[in-house]
């Protein structure tokens, strides 16, 4: 215990250091993807890789939180501090509205279930005009300002910010791990029945697990839209980017608190190589390479990368 | 108490097979009751229903007066009826601790309280070396025990033990008899299913005999022994026959 | 209007029987070995660029290297299954989900990398145009598609029910345990189960050339529409499949013509839902 909190106190200080001591744009965003992913990834992980209930429609909580943000500033000019809270808000009633039928039905239905959902959610988006439609929202320029959560100078703030975001995703990642929940998310995932005769309301806790996902990945969607500063359904609801979730997890390690980590280190710099890399040429590699490699750890170590830097148990 | 679980006329359909067909009796507390009868008589499915798995189709099932015929797994435990099943199934890709620990976060809400609680009872089934072990990793009988000890941490009143004792040899058996009485000596009420006859019954204080879903005899265990009904479930009628027409016994 | 109603059937129809093909594939594999195919809308991409590539490189119509087509998807799905499923078909459900979804990712990246986003259309089919039945137009290829859709799970069905190969795979579906103490060999079952499967989506998808684009993504959404019609029609259900099919096909067009077209996929999947919330055994199911 004592050596991986001196490892994550060093990883941290490397992270809050690594802008002051790079300074180019390209490389900051690269790092605020990568936490960014991170931190949905290890939100997914709650719910997919800790409780294995398999979603493939988290995309939906991360659009709702940036369309909360673009809306509320856009037409009525209210601070996307408040959009964040908004955001939240509708995430999680997205996630009981969803949940309360789905997490009755079994495994693959329940995936299924969760595209069906997202693909629905992504069609309502693209043709609601209130929401901007296809096109999408263009946040307003303000003056640059924490309290506007808008900084045209240099990404630093944006850095630290996300920076904040996904340790606190790990923060609660770990507090969840280590508690009630926790287990009775991991009992949940190996015997649901069994643990119904401990006293397990299975139906309950798959709920809480999955919006605490949905709050974390709706934080990211408000962080993104404020980002970017343009948001439409593509970018912020595709199917593409729950799969991307999945992927991350899954290479980096289910369950494990890091394995998104991992994942996302691995995951942002291979796609942006092999875009830079091997361009219009090479696209569609990364996702080979990512694909072979879930294919190959569903068959044989199914605990993913993580496994490397652990003293892995092979189980 | 008297009668703290009542079994009254309770019956179960899947399709057309009747796997339980009225079947009645009563448990006081403190008792050791064992369920027997040849296979296939409906004695995990009666588990079954008493823990709503199933629900069952007619009749009542009382808990210390509440009809629980109708509720959900989880909240059968909640009110105090543990269970293991025929099939041991434990949380294989967990350690032991972690596995006692489930059980325990019922009353134990945090999870210092819980492992305390958990390590409290893997002492009292001999895991307290074994903790860190990794369930799947443990034999079948400790895999039994862990099961047991994993439902006891609910701190429940009474426990539901499906063939607890089955595939297990001479000593396994008596060291499990052994934990019973212990258990019953805690303050638990226990109900046995079992095909292990020299485990169940010189423990308890009662047998109930089921046969093709009904129930045919119940009493001590050496009413039940003698008991016509009984032999002729396990022996067939054929067989009591031809002991009856020799005079003779037969080689 | 009257018209117009009608047209609106027909088409719904006609859609709904290739509906029914694509779908059937995905409700075999799953009735023999409980295992969700969640790249067989990709198959149905492969397929459909393999008939592009003929076509192109050596001028064949889709319908004319449709029997070249088909066996090259049933040896993928053989293929598929020893490489793939084989070792996975004890693991948790977590496993066989990420192994067919890893096939998805893989199959649209390959696709990416081999041919790029571009959608692509053969531009002259052998046949194409429209037939005129008072006032319905029908256009030729989607004809022939449903014709040649109800033809082949004919000849599934048929296959299934009434010949000794078929019935041993019905067997295996049904008890594999006894099924074996027939001295069935329940892995070359499952294999075959596999081939069938994905010849089928290969038959769909050398259809589908004639008349629909081609590009990564196509499988994207005819993958989510086989879900609902196997949920519809059952896990497990051919028979079920194929009425299901029909009705999606159904509720598509007329949703689409009688309430919004942008959302007529919506609909679809809103019946995916509709359905394992009041009835998740579908129509036929067995599971």
């Amino acid at each position: 215990m004592k050596k991986g909190l001196i490892a994550f106190v060093i990883f941290l200080g490397a992270l809050t250091a690594f802008p002051l001591i790079f300074h180019d744009p390209f490389t900051r965003h690269t790092l605020i993807m990568i936490m960014l992913y991170a931190a949905m990834g290890i939100g997914w992980n709650i719910i997919g890789g800790y409780t294995g209930q398999v979603s493939f429609g988290n995309a939906a909580f991360f659009g709702v939180g940036a369309y909360a943000t673009a809306i509320l500033l856009a037409n009525y000019g209210i601070s996307p501090w408040v959009g964040m809270l908004v955001g939240c808000f509708f995430s999680v009633a997205l996630a009981i509205i969803v949940g309360y039928p789905c997490f009755r039905l079994q495994g693959h239905y329940f995936a299924i279930a969760t595209i069906a959902v997202g693909e629905i959610m992504l069609l309502v988006f693209t043709n609601w005009g209130y929401a901007g439609g296809a096109v999408g929202i263009y946040m307003p320029i303000l003056p640059e300002s924490f309290m506007n959560f808008e900084f045209h100078t240099s990404k630093l703030p944006y850095y630290y910010i996300i920076l904040v975001i996904f340790v606190a995703a790990l923060g609660v990642c770990r507090l969840v791990e280590g508690s009630r929940l926790g287990y009775y998310c991991r009992a949940i995932k190996e015997d649901p029945d069994g643990a119904r005769s401990l006293g397990i309301n299975v139906q309950r806790y798959k709920m809480i697990a999955f919006s605490i996902s949905a709050v974390i990945t709706s934080i990211c969607g408000t962080f993104y839209a404020q980002y970017v500063l343009y948001i439409h359904p593509t970018s912020t609801m595709d199917l593409m980017m729950s799969i991307q979730l999945c992927i991350i997890c899954l290479i980096g390690g289910l369950g494990k608190l890091y394995g998104p980590v991992i994942g996302a280190f691995v995951f942002i710099p291979l796609t942006e190589l092999t875009r830079v890399y091997l361009g219009s040429e090479g696209q569609g590699v990364d996702l080979m390479i990512y694909s072979l490699l879930i294919i190959i750890l569903a068959i044989m170590r199914p605990q993913g990368l993580w496994a490397i830097f652990s003293k892995g148990t092979a189980k | 108490m008297k009668d703290m679980l009542i079994i009254d006329n309770v019956t179960k359909r899947f399709g057309g097979l009747l796997a339980n067909q009225n079947v009645s009796f009563s448990i006081n507390e403190g008792e050791i009751i064992g369920l027997i009868g040849p296979n296939g008589a409906g004695k995990s499915t009666l588990f079954n229903c008493i823990s709503c798995y199933y629900n069952a189709d007619g009749g009542r099932i009382l808990f210390n007066g509440a009809d629980i015929l109708r509720k959900t797994p989880e909240a059968i435990c909640q009110m105090g009826i543990g269970r293991t099943f025929q099939l041991v199934r434990i949380f294989k890709q967990m350690t032991v601790l972690e596995n006692i620990m489930i059980g325990a976060f019922l009353k134990y809400a945090k999870q210092g309280d819980a492992a305390a609680k958990a390590k409290e009872t893997a002492n009292l089934f001999g895991f307290t070396e074994k903790l860190a072990l990794q369930a799947g990793s443990l034999t079948i009988s400790d895999q039994k025990r862990l099961e047991v000890a994993r439902a006891l941490a609910t701190e429940p009143k009474i426990l539901l033990l499906d063939e607890m004792m089955a595939g297990l040899n001479i000593q396994e058996v008596r060291e499990t008899t052994d934990l019973i009485l212990k258990l019953r000596g805690m303050g638990l009420t226990l109900v046995l299913v079992e095909h292990v006859m020299e485990g169940i019954m010189p423990i308890a204080n009662r047998v109930i005999v089921l046969d093709y879903g009904e129930k045919i005899a119940e009493g001590t265990p050496e009413e039940v022994v003698n008991n016509e009904k009984v032999i002729e479930a396990y022996f067939g009628k054929k067989y009591i026959a031809k002991r009856r027409g020799h005079t003779a016994p037969l080689q | 209007m009257e018209g117009v109603f009608i047209q609106t059937l027909v088409s719904g129809l006609l859609i709904g029987f290739l509906y029914a093909l694509i779908a059937v594939g995905l409700t075999m594999i799953f009735g023999m070995m409980d295992i969700v195919n969640f790249a067989h809308g990709d198959y149905l991409m492969v397929a459909m660029y393999f008939s592009y590539w003929f076509f192109v490189l050596f001028g064949m119509d889709p319908l004319y290297s449709l029997p070249a087509v088909t066996l090259l998807l049933f040896g993928l799905g053989i293929l598929t299954y020893y490489l793939l499923i084989k070792p996975i078909i004890n693991a948790p459900m977590l496993s066989q989900i990420f192994v067919t979804f890893g096939v998805l990712i893989f199959l649209r990246g390959l696709a990416q990398f081999l041919w790029k986003v571009d959608y692509r259309m053969i531009p002259q089919t052998v046949l194409s145009g429209n037939i005129h039945l008072g006032d319905v137009y029908i256009g030729i290829p989607q004809l022939t598609a449903a014709a040649g859709a109800i033809i082949c799970n004919g000849l599934l069905l048929w296959f299934l029910k009434k010949t000794r190969l078929g019935m041993a795979l019905e067997a295996v579906s049904e008890d594999k345990e006894a099924a074996r103490l027939m001295g069935i060999n329940s892995d070359r079952m499952f294999a075959l189960a596999w081939g069938i499967g994905i010849a089928t989506v290969g038959v769909a998808g050398a259809l589908l050339t004639s008349f629909y684009y081609v590009f990564p993504e196509v499988g994207a959404n005819f993958g989510l529409i086989a879900f609902v019609v196997v949920a519809l029609g059952g896990f497990g259900s051919v028979t079920g499949a194929f009425a299901a099919g029909i009705i999606v096909g159904l509720v598509e067009v007329m949703s689409g013509f009688l309430i919004a077209p942008q959302f007529k996929f919506m609909f679809v999947l809103a019946l995916y839902l509709a359905v394992v919330f009041i009835r998740p055994q579908g129509l036929l199911g067995k599971k």
